[in-house]
């Protein structure tokens, strides 16, 4: 089978992949320089090149459709020592449905963007590093080494930063910004850790995935590494994926717009995590059999917390964000459940992508139309925002799970390949979660679309650039999920993503009952409490647990009183005391040091040295002074000597 | 010892003794007047030793003429009288040095004759034999001297005239 | 019958104490004569050479060092005059314009 894959030639884009990663480069750098002066504020250059490269992707992904093989080009950049630095790529399976997500989703946010960023303080900028992040993401799913991923990676947690500030006048962005950036920095100190690690492994000669995970197989290096290995790289996946305990970045940056939060916050960035750990999957595989169950109990916690938290959110984004990391969590807790897991957990971030994107950009329609993200200041807007309506409708039972949506389907292989795994517990949470997930978008969808509007807006539909996205997002929705249905044929997006062997889609009919199910009881649930609209939203009569739950478990307080704040007192203090005081202080008794240094060898040279001199001079002098007094003037001290020497030659020379 | 070699140390000692009084003559005459009495000996040692026409010439020119010109010298310029006045300070130097010289030359006499018999066989030399020697062999000095004798004598008279208030 | 190195200490002795006049006395004529001494000495020597050699030579070098002595003293003399016109003193300590 593997070896029929690997018989198609690689087409051109394939074997130009690369092409797809640099394209955004050159627009962001276009839209840069001249991005001001061409018509349309430069958004055209980013539009086009997310245009030109969702097709390519989609070349790339006809390779595989084709049953082609996986393609690895390298460029060698330089050594370092044993070391040797390459650029390169590496496209699979996995590959081409990545790219063709990133490309397809940030085409849809660049267009989306032309309707709500309109007027924007800084339009051309907006464009300009939203074609950098999407450049760098693309850069991590083709990079075929790890230090190119990691290039990647860090150059998207940039653009988040920057993204997220972007309306840095109100501190609270900016404020945002940084916690997000500062996080995610957290989970990539272990993350470059771990890559030293394995870099390591293979004896510090390369960085190569396809290497690395072939050293790792083969059993040359000690389990302890590879375990130590794949935990801190899953520390990464915590930070960037805004698992538990570093979620806590995510909601506060739904402050940046909506369709960063859609591009970034959604499809694309917080799932780079994800993508690490099915990339480099050898290392977890082999690791001790903890490694993957840490991975799930993270998973797990992560999943059903957030879920919870979702329940008591007023702002509409911030929802969405706690069921983005819901949502991370299913996909974490797939791969945590082995190869077929693996797949499982792609496809489900594959359409989860699609409908998130839908659910952001339809918020952010809603959000356009009544200037406000509570939805205790939306309500009724399903006649005033219809289409609108309809889309968000469409993305909220798919991520409910309702068949024939494209959540079903993904959610659908989770519970079979837990089942068939024989993860009971995960099974059980991973059933919960999708009750609770339909609990909390049947409240959004309610609170936001219907009964009374009880804002002070005039909301009015979104122009055409934003609903036309929303309606191909629903079409998407509707679509992808069918690319893993069992029903289609043979598997079809399991012989694109596997890990060593293709993935056969089963299709159990008690558990797709019981999914069902469990969305439907969840939906019921939501019309139940939330279809009378009161002014105060029933959730609170859950008193204690409804503050647990708005404190968001206290982690936020902890983190800042904890951590942030005696930090930023204390420990800077201290060490302010320490650079004024002790550095300074050092720095300064240098001056009254060198001024006595230079006193000492003042003094040394005009008695010393110039003594010498001087002494020198006087010698001579004196010597002369002495020998003047031959100079008498008289003549007879002068015959004098005469004699005396004639005598003493007149002996010499006789005698000698 | 011969009866010669008597007379010569007698005619010596007298000259030596002479000679000394006369660089410590406290008396610019005394010292002139001893000089006097030493030339006399040399004169005579000079006849001892059979070159008579030395002799009488060192008695004609030495004793009758340079005597009377440091006579007139010292007349002349008044020269004082007493120790101070004629001997400088350094005589301790000179005393050495003076010893000194007579000890190298003696040094070198011993060394070169170590007592030896070297008698001298007095041999009489007539003038006319200095006189053609003189004129014959050696004309070529006696006509140089000459010269040196004109040239002193035309000197000694440029030097002593009076400068003429220019 | 004269030993010759009789005549040659009488020399010595001679010439030494010339020497010792000429760098004790303070007065020039004092020192010409004792200048004059050490010509004699010389002259001494070489009559006493020329009698050992049986050669003449000795004694026509002894006349012509007493002729040139004369002229020396002669010269010697007026010069010494001359210093006591323009000096009114002929102390040899006094006449030192070479001195340093």
């Amino acid at each position: 089978m593997v070896g029929e894959i690997a018989a198609l030639a690689p087409s051109v884009f394939v074997k130009d992949a690369w092409l797809i990663a640099l394209l955004p480069f050159v627009s962001a750098a276009l839209t840069l320089f001249v991005g001001k002066r061409t018509p349309g504020k430069g958004s055209v250059y980013g539009i086009t090149a997310m245009a030109v490269g969702l097709v390519m992707s989609l070349g790339v992904l006809w390779h595989f459709v084709n049953n082609g093989g996986p393609y690895e080009a390298n460029v060698s950049w330089f050594q370092i020592g044993p070391l040797a630095m390459q650029l390169g790529e590496y496209v699979d399976g996995l590959t081409a449905i990545m790219v063709v997500v990133v490309t397809a989703i940030s085409l849809c946010v660049h267009v989306y963007s032309l309707g709500y960023m309109k007027d924007d303080v800084r339009y051309t900028w907006f464009y300009v590093v939203l074609s950098l992040f999407t450049g760098a993401m693309l850069n991590v799913v083709i990079a075929s080494n790890l230090f190119q991923l990691l290039v990647g990676w860090e150059v998207m947690g940039v653009c988040s930063y920057l993204l997220i500030g972007h309306w840095w006048e109100d501190k609270t962005n900016s404020n945002a910004a940084i916690k997000a950036f500062l996080t995610t920095r957290v989970g990539d100190v272990p993350f470059m850790f771990g890559i030293f690690a394995l870099i390591f492994a293979t004896g510090f000669t390369t960085s190569n995935i396809q290497v690395i995970g072939r050293t790792v197989a083969e059993g040359h290096v000690s389990s302890a590494l590879v375990a130590a290995a794949a935990l801190l790289l899953f520390g990464g996946t915590i930070g960037k994926s805004a698992q538990f305990p570093l979620h806590v970045w995510l909601p506060d940056a739904m402050a940046g717009p909506t369709p960063v939060s859609a591009l970034i916050h959604a499809a694309t960035m917080v799932a780079a995590g994800v993508y690490l750990v099915g990339r480099l999957f050898e290392v977890f595989v082999h690791a001790d059999a903890f490694v993957l169950q840490t991975v799930g109990v993270v998973g797990a916690i992560t999943m059903v917390g957030a879920a919870f938290l979702a329940f008591v959110q007023d702002d509409i984004k911030r929802v969405l964000a706690y069921s983005t990391v819901s949502q991370l969590a299913y996909m974490v807790v797939g791969m945590s459940m082995g190869p077929a897991g693996r797949t499982a957990g792609f496809f489900h971030l594959f359409t989860h992508a699609f409908f998130k994107a839908l659910l952001f950009l339809g918020a952010g329609s809603v959000i356009h139309a009544v200037h406000s993200n509570n939805m205790s200041e939306m309500g009724g807007l399903r006649k005033k925002l219809p289409i609108t309506f309809w889309t968000f409708l469409i993305g909220s039972l798919a991520l409910a799970g309702v068949p024939p949506l494209a959540g079903f389907w993904s959610k659908d292989e989770l519970l079979v390949v837990a089942d068939e795994t024989g993860h009971t517990v995960l099974f059980a949470l991973l059933l919960a979660t999708a009750l609770l997930t339909a609990f909390y978008m049947t409240r959004a969808v309610l609170l936001t679309f219907f009964g009374g509007y009880r804002g002070h807006d005039q909301p009015h539909e979104s122009p055409k650039t934003m609903t036309g996205v929303l309606i191909a997002l629903a079409g998407a929705s509707i679509g992808v999920g069918l690319l893993g249905a069992p029903q289609l044929g043979d598997a079809v997006f399991g012989k694109w993503v596997f890990f060593e062997e293709v993935e056969k889609a089963v299709f159990v009919p008690w558990i797709a009952g019981v999914s069902v199910a469990a969305a439907l009881i969840g939906i019921a649930f939501g019309w139940l409490v939330y279809r009378t609209h009161t002014e105060r939203d029933p959730i609170r009569r859950l008193g204690p647990a409804y503050t647990l739950l708005e404190q968001k478990y206290y982690m936020d307080t902890f983190y800042m009183k904890g951590i942030v704040f005696p930090i930023r007192d204390k420990v800077s203090a201290a060490v302010y005391w320490i650079n004024q005081n002790v550095l300074d202080g050092a720095v300064n008794a240098m001056a009254p040091l060198t001024k006595l240094v230079a006193r000492v060898v003042n003094a040394f040279d005009r008695k010393a040295i110039d003594g010498v001199v001087n002494g020198v001079a006087e010698t001579a002098g004196f010597t002369g002074g002495l020998l003047r007094y031959v100079q008498s003037g008289n003549v007879q001290r002068y015959a004098a000597f005469l004699f005396a020497g004639v005598v003493i030659f007149a002996i010499i020379f006789t005698r000698v | 010892m011969s009866a010669q070699e008597y007379a010569f140390v007698v005619i010596a000692l007298v000259g030596t003794v002479a000679a000394v009084r006369m660089v410590t003559a406290k008396n610019v005459v005394h010292a002139a007047l001893y000089l006097v009495v030493t030339l006399a000996m040399v004169g005579g040692v000079y006849l001892m030793l059979a070159a008579e026409f030395v002799a009488w010439v060192q008695v004609l020119i030495y004793v009758g003429a340079i005597i009377i010109l440091f006579l007139f010298g010292l007349m002349l310029t008044k020269a004082p009288i007493g120790r101070e006045a004629l001997d400088n300070q350094s005589r301790g130097l000179a005393l050495l040095i003076g010893v000194g010289v007579l000890a190298g030359l003696i040094f070198l006499i011993q060394d070169a004759f170590h007592w030896r018999d070297a008698k001298l066989q007095t041999v009489q030399a007539t003038t006319g034999d200095i006189g053609a020697s003189i004129f014959r062999r050696y004309v070529l000095p006696f006509e140089a001297v000459s010269f040196v004798l004109l040239a002193a004598l035309i000197g000694a008279i440029v030097l002593s005239r009076k400068d003429e208030k220019a | 019958m004269i030993r010759l190195p009789l005549i040659l200490f009488f020399s010595a002795g001679l010439f030494s104490v010339g020497v010792y006049g000429v760098l004790a006395r303070r007065n020039a004529v004092l020192v010409l004569m004792s200048i004059e001494l050490m010509l004699n000495a010389v002259n001494v020597n070489l009559v006493g050479f020329s009698q050992l050699w049986h050669d003449l030579t000795g004694q026509v070098f002894a006349l012509f060092v007493i002729a040139v002595a004369a002229a020396e003293v002669g010269i010697g003399l007026a010069l010494v005059i001359l210093i006591y016109r323009n000096r009114e003193t002929i102390n040899i300590n006094e006449v030192n314009l070479l001195k340093w």
